[in-house]
């Protein structure tokens, strides 16, 4: 399965060449880093590990660098491993494949491994709306702002029966907090890759606020 | 510049449209797609909105039809079936949306003619 950590750039539209217009989401989609790759004979359960987000070194700790292979060996720590082409970065997600031979911690995946008229599932984290009232969080409808009535306008209405239960059921739908959750698109188009920029853009919204981190994967529904 | 800015700098722009603004009188032909057929509308009138902003910039065209009724059109500038536009007249404009266009009819619905002197190349062409 393909994957990459990307970052919402924002929307705009594209053309295609007959003149329909498509609006999309711009992701920068890399460049990726391979930071590591597990093996069922050492962790017990085949994957890589990809890095994305490059920040100044003073921003991770010591451990994160070392493990990124930032920090070079000496003589007090001589077990230390370095990597060659793995800058800083902030963000790490597993992908859960065999690494195919020849694959070494240190390599660097871009966007170009996704081709125009695939579809992909992207993952991202929500919009946080704070605690939210029934209409914004559930879509319940509006009450009435006349006729008598008073103070019940986003009101919920009735949630549930009398004395027969004695009790509001469990998972009755109610204010709470809202958004800011791990949220997925399922089968988006994408519509353009641009391998100099890293670029992919995609039909269709995206979970989340401009810059949030997502994780792009081939579709899993065909 | 971001990224999506950096993107949209990257489209091709319709170089069958000339520069326009507010006020002009053009003719505008359109590519109409229907079914396996294809054929080119003529849409004539004044310029009454420019909208510029990447991608989804476009510009509204108003004519007056038959029965008095104002139709108004709006095209995307990147937009590929847009055949050509022809700029007709250039009119003296006080402000970039003529949305008060919509009030006027008949007299009052006149521009004045803003005449623009050839190019200096063209002007020796002449000569």
């Amino acid at each position: 399965m393909k994957k990459l950590i990307g970052r919402k750039v924002g929307m705009t539209q594209l053309f295609d060449e007959k003149g329909n217009v498509t609006g999309v989401t711009v992701i920068e989609a890399g460049p990726n880093y391979v930071t590591q790759i597990k093996t069922m004979a050492k962790e017990g359960y085949d994957a890589i590990q990809l890095g994305f987000g490059e920040v100044q070194a003073k921003k991770l700790s010591r451990g994160e660098l070392g493990h990124l292979g930032n920090l070079a060996p000496n003589t007090k720590y001589p077990k230390r491993k370095e990597l060659a082409g793995v800058p800083p970065v902030k963000h790490l997600y597993e992908n859960r494949i065999k690494a195919v031979d020849g694959m070494k911690a240190g390599d660097v995946v871009k966007a170009d491994i996704f081709k125009a008229g695939e579809f992909v599932d992207i993952s991202g984290t929500s919009k946080g709306r704070g605690f939210a009232g029934n209409i914004k969080r559930h879509g319940f409808h509006r009450q009435k702002k006349t006729h008598g009535a008073s103070d019940r306008e986003r009101a919920p209405g009735s949630i549930g029966a009398g004395t027969g239960i004695g009790h509001v059921e469990k998972g009755t739908r109610m204010a709470g907090h809202f958004g800011d959750e791990a949220r997925t698109s399922v089968r988006l188009k994408v519509m353009m890759v641009d391998v100099e920029r890293n670029l992919i853009a995609v039909a269709g919204s995206v979970p989340g606020a401009n810059g949030g981190v997502v994780v792009i994967k081939e579709a899993k529904k065909a | 510049m971001n990224l999506v800015e950096s993107l949209e700098k990257s489209l091709i722009k319709n170089d069958k449209i000339p520069q326009l603004s507010s006020g002009d009188t053009v003719r505008v032909h359109q590519r109409i797609v229907e079914g396996d057929k294809e054929r080119i509308q003529v849409f004539q009138g004044t310029i009454i909105r420019l909208r510029r902003g990447g991608a989804n910039a476009n510009f509204t065209v108003r004519r007056i039809a038959t029965n008095n009724v104002g139709v108004e059109r709006t095209y995307l500038l990147f937009s590929p079936r847009i055949e050509r536009v022809e700029v007709l007249r250039h009119a003296k404009v006080r402000r970039a949306q003529l949305y008060y266009f919509r009030d006027l009819q008949g007299k009052s619905a006149r521009l004045k003619e803003r005449r623009v002197d050839a190019k200096p190349a063209a002007k020796a062409a002449i000569a």
